[in-house]
Protein backbone atom coordinates (compact mmCIF):
# COMPACT_ATOMS: atom_id res chain seq x y z
CA UNK A 1 0.00 0.00 0.00
CA UNK A 2 1.08 3.33 -1.14
CA UNK A 3 0.99 5.57 2.10
CA UNK A 4 1.90 9.56 2.82
CA UNK A 5 1.36 10.51 6.07
CA UNK A 6 3.29 13.66 6.72
CA UNK A 7 4.95 16.27 4.63
CA UNK A 8 7.94 14.51 2.62
CA UNK A 9 9.67 13.86 -1.00
CA UNK A 10 7.22 12.70 -3.55
CA UNK A 11 8.46 10.97 -6.78
CA UNK A 12 6.67 12.44 -9.80
CA UNK A 13 7.14 11.20 -13.29
CA UNK A 14 7.27 14.91 -15.00
CA UNK A 15 7.77 15.28 -18.83
CA UNK A 16 9.57 12.03 -18.90
CA UNK A 17 11.88 12.66 -15.85
CA UNK A 18 11.55 11.91 -12.43
CA UNK A 19 11.52 14.79 -10.33
CA UNK A 20 11.44 14.97 -6.35
CA UNK A 21 8.89 17.19 -4.87
CA UNK A 22 8.35 18.37 -0.96
CA UNK A 23 4.46 18.41 -0.57
CA UNK A 24 2.08 17.57 2.17
CA UNK A 25 -0.23 14.92 1.49
CA UNK A 26 -3.34 17.43 0.86
CA UNK A 27 -0.71 19.77 -1.78
CA UNK A 28 -2.56 19.46 -5.13
CA UNK A 29 -0.07 18.51 -7.76
CA UNK A 30 -0.80 21.94 -9.23
CA UNK A 31 0.85 23.21 -6.36
CA UNK A 32 3.34 20.87 -6.11
CA UNK A 33 4.24 21.48 -10.21
CA UNK A 34 4.80 25.70 -9.79
CA UNK A 35 6.29 25.53 -6.21
CA UNK A 36 7.90 22.56 -5.67
CA UNK A 37 9.30 21.83 -9.25
CA UNK A 38 9.50 25.33 -10.44
CA UNK A 39 7.32 24.46 -13.84
CA UNK A 40 5.08 27.11 -13.84
CA UNK A 41 2.86 26.48 -17.48
CA UNK A 42 0.17 25.56 -15.30
CA UNK A 43 -1.83 28.28 -14.33
CA UNK A 44 -3.79 28.56 -11.13
CA UNK A 45 -7.10 30.27 -12.05
CA UNK A 46 -10.26 29.36 -9.91
CA UNK A 47 -8.82 26.32 -8.12
CA UNK A 48 -11.82 25.10 -8.30
CA UNK A 49 -11.88 23.16 -11.52
CA UNK A 50 -13.71 25.58 -13.47
CA UNK A 51 -11.28 27.73 -15.24
CA UNK A 52 -9.25 24.73 -17.03
CA UNK A 53 -6.12 26.85 -16.85
CA UNK A 54 -4.14 24.62 -14.49
CA UNK A 55 -4.76 21.35 -17.30
CA UNK A 56 -1.57 18.79 -17.63
CA UNK A 57 -2.13 15.22 -19.30
CA UNK A 58 -1.92 12.55 -16.73
CA UNK A 59 -1.09 9.38 -18.13
CA UNK A 60 -2.23 11.05 -21.92
CA UNK A 61 -5.45 12.30 -20.59
CA UNK A 62 -5.91 16.33 -19.44
CA UNK A 63 -6.51 16.62 -15.91
CA UNK A 64 -7.26 20.41 -13.82
CA UNK A 65 -4.02 19.47 -11.72
CA UNK A 66 -5.81 21.87 -8.79
CA UNK A 67 -8.29 19.03 -8.14
CA UNK A 68 -5.24 16.18 -7.98
CA UNK A 69 -3.42 15.45 -4.91
CA UNK A 70 0.09 15.21 -5.92
CA UNK A 71 0.19 12.03 -3.70
CA UNK A 72 -2.24 10.63 -5.90
CA UNK A 73 -0.34 11.32 -8.77
CA UNK A 74 2.80 8.88 -7.86
CA UNK A 75 2.96 5.99 -10.12
CA UNK A 76 1.48 8.20 -13.30
CA UNK A 77 2.94 9.64 -16.22
CA UNK A 78 2.22 13.55 -16.13
CA UNK A 79 3.14 16.27 -18.81
CA UNK A 80 2.66 20.22 -18.10
CA UNK A 81 3.04 22.64 -20.99
CA UNK A 82 7.04 22.69 -20.42
CA UNK A 83 7.02 18.64 -21.84
CA UNK A 84 5.84 20.18 -25.29
CA UNK A 85 8.82 21.25 -26.87
CA UNK A 86 7.05 23.07 -29.88
CA UNK A 87 4.54 20.88 -30.68
CA UNK A 88 2.29 20.93 -33.60
CA UNK A 89 -0.52 22.54 -31.69
CA UNK A 90 1.63 25.04 -30.16
CA UNK A 91 3.01 26.54 -33.88
CA UNK A 92 -0.98 26.50 -34.41
CA UNK A 93 -1.38 28.49 -31.77
CA UNK A 94 0.66 31.12 -32.79
CA UNK A 95 -0.09 31.09 -36.25
CA UNK A 96 -3.53 31.62 -35.54
CA UNK A 97 -3.31 33.97 -32.80
CA UNK A 98 -5.12 32.11 -30.64
CA UNK A 99 -4.76 34.21 -27.45
CA UNK A 100 -4.41 37.63 -26.15
CA UNK A 101 -3.87 37.68 -22.16
CA UNK A 102 -1.92 34.58 -22.63
CA UNK A 103 -3.15 32.79 -18.77
CA UNK A 104 -5.53 30.29 -20.24
CA UNK A 105 -3.17 29.33 -23.08
CA UNK A 106 -1.28 26.45 -21.73
CA UNK A 107 -4.23 24.98 -20.52
CA UNK A 108 -5.77 25.23 -23.73
CA UNK A 109 -2.81 23.26 -25.37
CA UNK A 110 -2.51 20.69 -22.93
CA UNK A 111 -6.33 19.65 -23.40
CA UNK A 112 -6.11 19.91 -27.12
CA UNK A 113 -3.16 18.01 -26.90
CA UNK A 114 -4.86 15.36 -24.93
CA UNK A 115 -7.26 15.50 -27.94
CA UNK A 116 -4.64 14.89 -30.49
CA UNK A 117 -3.60 12.06 -28.84
CA UNK A 118 -6.68 9.88 -27.95
CA UNK A 119 -8.82 11.29 -31.28
CA UNK A 120 -6.85 12.46 -33.95
CA UNK A 121 -9.64 12.21 -36.06
CA UNK A 122 -12.26 13.86 -33.59
CA UNK A 123 -15.61 15.46 -34.61
CA UNK A 124 -16.45 19.24 -34.42
CA UNK A 125 -18.77 17.91 -31.64
CA UNK A 126 -16.62 15.99 -29.92
CA UNK A 127 -13.89 18.93 -30.06
CA UNK A 128 -16.44 21.40 -28.33
CA UNK A 129 -17.19 18.87 -25.76
CA UNK A 130 -13.63 18.46 -25.05
CA UNK A 131 -12.79 22.25 -25.19
CA UNK A 132 -15.77 23.42 -23.20
CA UNK A 133 -13.94 22.34 -19.94
CA UNK A 134 -11.70 25.69 -20.44
CA UNK A 135 -11.99 29.31 -20.41
CA UNK A 136 -10.84 32.04 -22.17
CA UNK A 137 -11.95 35.17 -20.72
CA UNK A 138 -10.10 37.31 -23.56
CA UNK A 139 -12.56 35.33 -25.52
CA UNK A 140 -9.91 34.02 -28.25
CA UNK A 141 -12.23 30.89 -28.71
CA UNK A 142 -12.72 31.30 -32.85
CA UNK A 143 -9.09 31.49 -33.10
CA UNK A 144 -8.54 28.57 -30.40
CA UNK A 145 -11.10 26.79 -32.57
CA UNK A 146 -9.08 27.39 -35.90
CA UNK A 147 -5.75 26.50 -34.19
CA UNK A 148 -6.86 22.58 -33.39
CA UNK A 149 -8.86 21.52 -36.66
CA UNK A 150 -5.97 22.78 -38.26
CA UNK A 151 -3.70 20.06 -36.32
CA UNK A 152 -6.64 17.37 -36.58
CA UNK A 153 -7.12 18.34 -40.33
CA UNK A 154 -2.60 17.33 -40.32
CA UNK A 155 -3.03 14.53 -38.54
CA UNK A 156 -5.80 13.43 -41.00
CA UNK A 157 -3.46 13.49 -43.46
CA UNK B 1 -4.66 25.16 -0.93
CA UNK B 2 -6.27 22.93 1.55
CA UNK B 3 -6.14 24.93 4.84
CA UNK B 4 -6.02 21.45 7.08
CA UNK B 5 -3.69 18.35 6.64
CA UNK B 6 -4.93 14.81 6.50
CA UNK B 7 -2.83 11.80 5.62
CA UNK B 8 -2.92 10.24 2.62
CA UNK B 9 -3.86 6.13 1.80
CA UNK B 10 -3.56 4.11 -1.28
CA UNK B 11 -4.33 0.21 -0.52
CA UNK B 12 -4.03 -2.27 -2.94
CA UNK B 13 -6.44 -4.68 -2.13
CA UNK B 14 -10.03 -4.82 -0.56
CA UNK B 15 -8.89 -6.68 2.78
CA UNK B 16 -6.49 -3.89 2.78
CA UNK B 17 -8.99 -1.10 2.42
CA UNK B 18 -11.65 -2.28 5.07
CA UNK B 19 -8.59 -2.54 7.62
CA UNK B 20 -6.88 0.88 7.15
CA UNK B 21 -10.61 2.59 7.34
CA UNK B 22 -11.17 0.64 10.42
CA UNK B 23 -7.69 0.90 11.97
CA UNK B 24 -7.73 4.75 11.50
CA UNK B 25 -11.65 4.84 13.03
CA UNK B 26 -10.26 3.24 16.21
CA UNK B 27 -7.48 5.27 16.61
CA UNK B 28 -10.63 8.50 16.29
CA UNK B 29 -8.84 9.83 12.71
CA UNK B 30 -12.23 9.82 11.23
CA UNK B 31 -11.15 8.40 7.92
CA UNK B 32 -13.22 9.03 4.46
CA UNK B 33 -13.05 6.63 1.58
CA UNK B 34 -11.28 8.99 -1.94
CA UNK B 35 -12.73 8.28 -5.33
CA UNK B 36 -11.86 11.04 -8.10
CA UNK B 37 -11.53 13.46 -5.23
CA UNK B 38 -13.08 16.03 -6.86
CA UNK B 39 -15.66 16.93 -4.28
CA UNK B 40 -13.30 16.45 -1.76
CA UNK B 41 -10.36 18.61 -2.73
CA UNK B 42 -12.87 21.72 -4.06
CA UNK B 43 -14.94 21.74 -1.23
CA UNK B 44 -11.51 21.25 1.36
CA UNK B 45 -10.23 23.74 -0.19
CA UNK B 46 -13.20 26.14 0.63
CA UNK B 47 -13.23 25.03 3.85
CA UNK B 48 -16.57 23.13 3.52
CA UNK B 49 -15.24 19.72 3.92
CA UNK B 50 -13.09 18.97 6.42
CA UNK B 51 -11.16 14.82 6.59
CA UNK B 52 -9.97 12.85 8.32
CA UNK B 53 -7.09 10.48 6.63
CA UNK B 54 -8.46 9.66 2.36
CA UNK B 55 -8.11 6.03 1.43
CA UNK B 56 -7.87 6.33 -1.90
CA UNK B 57 -9.62 3.16 -3.82
CA UNK B 58 -8.44 3.62 -7.56
CA UNK B 59 -6.21 1.01 -7.01
CA UNK B 60 -8.09 -1.67 -6.37
CA UNK B 61 -8.60 -4.13 -9.30
CA UNK B 62 -12.00 -4.94 -8.70
CA UNK B 63 -13.26 -1.41 -8.86
CA UNK B 64 -11.41 -0.62 -12.21
CA UNK B 65 -13.20 -3.23 -14.00
CA UNK B 66 -16.14 -2.95 -16.84
CA UNK B 67 -16.84 -6.00 -18.91
CA UNK B 68 -19.81 -8.49 -19.49
CA UNK B 69 -19.70 -11.09 -16.75
CA UNK B 70 -22.53 -13.45 -18.12
CA UNK B 71 -25.28 -11.33 -18.65
CA UNK B 72 -24.14 -8.51 -16.32
CA UNK B 73 -22.69 -5.58 -17.39
CA UNK B 74 -20.16 -4.84 -14.40
CA UNK B 75 -18.46 -1.43 -13.69
CA UNK B 76 -15.88 -0.93 -11.03
CA UNK B 77 -16.61 2.36 -8.54
CA UNK B 78 -13.47 3.83 -9.68
CA UNK B 79 -13.91 3.77 -13.20
CA UNK B 80 -14.30 7.74 -14.75
CA UNK B 81 -17.19 9.14 -16.36
CA UNK B 82 -14.90 9.46 -19.44
CA UNK B 83 -14.67 5.76 -19.64
CA UNK B 84 -17.87 5.01 -19.11
CA UNK B 85 -18.62 7.54 -22.27
CA UNK B 86 -15.71 6.06 -24.74
CA UNK B 87 -16.22 2.42 -23.88
CA UNK B 88 -20.22 3.40 -24.39
CA UNK B 89 -21.50 0.14 -22.94
CA UNK B 90 -24.33 1.57 -21.18
CA UNK B 91 -25.25 4.27 -23.73
CA UNK B 92 -27.61 5.87 -20.99
CA UNK B 93 -25.32 5.97 -18.50
CA UNK B 94 -22.65 7.41 -20.79
CA UNK B 95 -25.08 9.83 -21.83
CA UNK B 96 -25.95 10.76 -18.36
CA UNK B 97 -21.77 10.97 -16.65
CA UNK B 98 -21.11 12.88 -20.01
CA UNK B 99 -23.03 15.83 -18.46
CA UNK B 100 -21.71 16.56 -15.11
CA UNK B 101 -19.42 18.83 -14.78
CA UNK B 102 -17.23 19.39 -17.79
CA UNK B 103 -15.02 16.81 -19.97
CA UNK B 104 -11.43 17.62 -18.23
CA UNK B 105 -13.73 16.78 -14.98
CA UNK B 106 -15.68 13.41 -16.28
CA UNK B 107 -11.97 12.27 -16.47
CA UNK B 108 -11.38 12.16 -13.06
CA UNK B 109 -14.66 11.69 -11.54
CA UNK B 110 -15.73 7.95 -10.61
CA UNK B 111 -19.03 6.41 -11.12
CA UNK B 112 -18.64 5.39 -6.94
CA UNK B 113 -17.77 8.90 -6.36
CA UNK B 114 -20.66 10.60 -7.86
CA UNK B 115 -23.15 7.81 -6.64
CA UNK B 116 -21.16 8.35 -2.43
CA UNK B 117 -20.70 12.55 -2.60
CA UNK B 118 -22.46 14.87 -0.59
CA UNK B 119 -23.75 17.42 -4.10
CA UNK B 120 -26.76 16.74 -4.20
CA UNK B 121 -27.53 16.07 -8.07
CA UNK B 122 -25.59 12.32 -8.47
CA UNK B 123 -26.88 12.39 -11.93
CA UNK B 124 -24.99 8.66 -12.64
CA UNK B 125 -27.61 7.23 -10.31
CA UNK B 126 -30.19 7.73 -12.46
CA UNK B 127 -29.93 5.49 -15.31
CA UNK B 128 -28.98 2.76 -12.79
CA UNK B 129 -32.38 3.24 -10.73
CA UNK B 130 -34.31 2.70 -14.02
CA UNK B 131 -32.02 -0.27 -14.86
CA UNK B 132 -32.92 -2.22 -11.18
CA UNK B 133 -28.59 -1.90 -11.06
CA UNK B 134 -27.07 -4.21 -8.46
CA UNK B 135 -24.73 -2.53 -6.44
CA UNK B 136 -21.80 -4.56 -4.58
CA UNK B 137 -20.52 -3.36 -1.58
CA UNK B 138 -17.51 -4.15 1.03
CA UNK B 139 -17.09 -3.31 4.34
CA UNK B 140 -16.54 -4.73 7.72
CA UNK B 141 -19.53 -7.06 7.80
CA UNK B 142 -17.77 -8.80 4.38
CA UNK B 143 -19.18 -8.05 0.88
CA UNK B 144 -23.02 -7.92 0.03
CA UNK B 145 -25.01 -7.16 -3.78
CA UNK B 146 -27.60 -5.55 -3.08
CA UNK B 147 -30.83 -3.53 -5.37
CA UNK B 148 -30.05 0.05 -6.04
CA UNK B 149 -33.58 0.72 -5.50
CA UNK B 150 -32.98 -1.05 -2.23
CA UNK B 151 -30.16 1.14 -0.62
CA UNK B 152 -29.97 3.90 -2.58
CA UNK B 153 -32.79 6.05 -0.60
CA UNK B 154 -31.71 9.85 -1.04
CA UNK B 155 -28.34 9.29 -1.15
CA UNK B 156 -26.60 6.19 -0.50
CA UNK B 157 -27.44 4.08 2.71
CA UNK B 158 -23.84 2.38 3.35
CA UNK B 159 -22.79 1.26 7.10
CA UNK B 160 -19.59 2.50 8.81
CA UNK B 161 -16.79 1.31 6.87
CA UNK B 162 -18.67 0.27 3.60
CA UNK B 163 -17.77 1.54 0.12
CA UNK B 164 -19.23 0.55 -3.34
CA UNK B 165 -16.95 -1.55 -5.08
CA UNK B 166 -19.00 -2.69 -8.64
CA UNK B 167 -22.11 -1.64 -10.10
CA UNK B 168 -24.03 -4.46 -11.92
CA UNK B 169 -26.88 -4.37 -14.81
CA UNK B 170 -28.78 -7.03 -16.54
CA UNK B 171 -27.95 -6.44 -20.26
CA UNK B 172 -31.55 -6.29 -21.34
CA UNK B 173 -31.39 -2.77 -19.77
CA UNK B 174 -28.75 -1.87 -22.26
CA UNK B 175 -30.68 -1.73 -24.98
CA UNK B 176 -34.23 -0.59 -24.27
CA UNK B 177 -35.18 2.79 -25.79
CA UNK B 178 -34.40 5.39 -23.51
CA UNK B 179 -33.83 9.33 -23.46
CA UNK B 180 -31.76 11.83 -21.31
CA UNK B 181 -32.44 15.40 -21.22
CA UNK B 182 -30.47 18.06 -18.64
CA UNK B 183 -32.25 21.49 -18.70
CA UNK B 184 -29.86 23.89 -16.90
CA UNK B 185 -30.27 27.78 -16.21
CA UNK B 186 -28.42 28.99 -18.83
CA UNK B 187 -24.82 27.39 -19.44
CA UNK B 188 -24.78 23.49 -20.77
CA UNK B 189 -22.04 23.36 -17.77
CA UNK B 190 -23.98 23.44 -14.85
CA UNK B 191 -26.21 21.90 -12.16
CA UNK B 192 -29.45 20.93 -13.31
CA UNK B 193 -32.57 22.78 -13.12
CA UNK B 194 -33.81 19.95 -13.94
CA UNK B 195 -32.65 16.17 -15.46
CA UNK B 196 -35.00 13.34 -16.21
CA UNK B 197 -33.72 9.57 -17.43
CA UNK B 198 -36.36 7.69 -18.91
CA UNK B 199 -36.95 4.26 -20.47
CA UNK B 200 -39.48 2.60 -22.21
CA UNK B 201 -39.96 -1.09 -21.31
CA UNK B 202 -42.63 -3.05 -22.81
CA UNK B 203 -44.67 -0.13 -22.82
CA UNK B 204 -44.03 1.66 -19.80
CA UNK B 205 -42.41 4.09 -18.75
CA UNK B 206 -39.71 4.59 -16.04
CA UNK B 207 -38.95 7.98 -15.40
CA UNK B 208 -35.70 9.08 -13.05
CA UNK B 209 -35.32 12.71 -11.80
CA UNK B 210 -32.43 14.60 -10.74
CA UNK B 211 -32.69 18.73 -9.64
CA UNK B 212 -36.71 18.53 -9.17
CA UNK B 213 -35.84 17.61 -4.88
CA UNK B 214 -33.20 17.64 -2.75
CA UNK B 215 -31.55 14.36 -4.03
CA UNK B 216 -32.14 11.92 -7.13
CA UNK B 217 -35.20 9.81 -6.76
CA UNK B 218 -37.22 7.45 -8.78
CA UNK B 219 -40.37 7.57 -7.53
CA UNK B 220 -42.88 4.49 -8.81
CA UNK B 221 -45.71 6.27 -8.15
CA UNK B 222 -45.02 8.71 -10.28
CA UNK B 223 -44.08 6.13 -12.89
CA UNK B 224 -47.96 4.75 -11.99
CA UNK B 225 -49.48 8.13 -13.32
CA UNK B 226 -47.39 8.94 -16.10
CA UNK B 227 -48.51 5.56 -17.50
CA UNK B 228 -51.98 5.40 -16.75
CA UNK B 229 -53.23 5.56 -20.34
CA UNK B 230 -57.07 6.56 -18.86
CA UNK B 231 -56.13 10.31 -18.83
CA UNK B 232 -54.96 12.85 -21.58
CA UNK B 233 -50.96 13.56 -21.20
CA UNK B 234 -51.50 16.51 -19.60
CA UNK B 235 -52.93 14.51 -16.69
CA UNK B 236 -50.78 12.39 -17.05
CA UNK B 237 -48.32 14.70 -16.36
CA UNK B 238 -49.82 16.44 -13.50
CA UNK B 239 -50.92 13.89 -11.03
CA UNK B 240 -47.31 12.34 -11.79
CA UNK B 241 -46.03 16.09 -10.56
CA UNK B 242 -48.26 16.46 -7.46
CA UNK B 243 -46.21 12.80 -6.32
CA UNK B 244 -42.93 14.23 -6.20
CA UNK B 245 -41.46 13.13 -3.48
CA UNK B 246 -39.66 15.90 -1.39
CA UNK B 247 -40.09 20.16 -2.26
CA UNK B 248 -39.08 21.31 -5.31
CA UNK B 249 -36.25 23.96 -4.65
CA UNK B 250 -36.68 27.14 -5.01
CA UNK B 251 -32.39 28.56 -5.28
CA UNK B 252 -30.23 30.71 -7.82
CA UNK B 253 -30.75 28.35 -10.32
CA UNK B 254 -34.45 28.57 -10.39
CA UNK B 255 -37.79 28.58 -8.53
CA UNK B 256 -40.14 25.72 -7.63
CA UNK B 257 -42.88 26.72 -10.18
CA UNK B 258 -40.15 27.28 -13.00
CA UNK B 259 -38.89 23.88 -12.32
CA UNK B 260 -42.42 22.73 -12.36
CA UNK B 261 -42.76 24.05 -15.79
CA UNK B 262 -39.64 22.95 -17.27
CA UNK B 263 -40.38 19.54 -15.56
CA UNK B 264 -43.70 19.49 -17.30
CA UNK B 265 -42.64 20.46 -20.95
CA UNK B 266 -39.47 17.86 -20.63
CA UNK B 267 -42.11 15.09 -19.75
CA UNK B 268 -44.39 15.99 -22.57
CA UNK B 269 -40.95 15.72 -24.71
CA UNK B 270 -40.29 12.87 -23.54
CA UNK B 271 -43.27 10.30 -23.14
CA UNK B 272 -44.06 11.85 -26.67
CA UNK B 273 -40.46 10.64 -27.82
CA UNK B 274 -41.05 7.13 -25.81
CA UNK B 275 -44.61 6.28 -27.13
CA UNK B 276 -44.23 7.90 -30.50
CA UNK B 277 -47.73 7.26 -32.21
CA UNK B 278 -49.72 5.77 -29.09
CA UNK B 279 -49.72 8.61 -27.37
CA UNK B 280 -52.42 10.56 -26.25
CA UNK B 281 -52.67 14.28 -26.71
CA UNK B 282 -56.58 14.85 -26.18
Amino acid sequence: MYQMLNEGLIELKVNGEFRKALVRPADTLLFALRERLGLTGAKPGCENGDCGACTVLVDGWPIKSCLMLAAEAVGHEIQTVEGLNAAPIQTAFVDNFAFQCGYCTPGFIMNCQGLINIHPDASDEVMQEWLQSNICRCTSYQEITAAIKSVLVTDKS
Amino acid sequence: MIPFDFEYYRPASIASAIDTFQQLDAAGKQPLYYGGGTEIISMGRMNNLKTGPVIDLKDLADCKVMEFQQDQLVIGSSVTLTQIHEANLFPLLAQAGARIADHTIQNKITLGGNLCGTIIYKEAVLPLLLSDSLVSIAGPGGERTIPINSIFKERMQLDKGEFVVQIKTDKKYLSYPYVHVKQTKQDKINYPLVTICAMSIGGGIRAAFSGVCDFPFRSTAMESELNNHALTLEERIDKAIVLTPGPIPTNLEGSAEYRKFIMKGLLNSIINRLEGSNVSNA
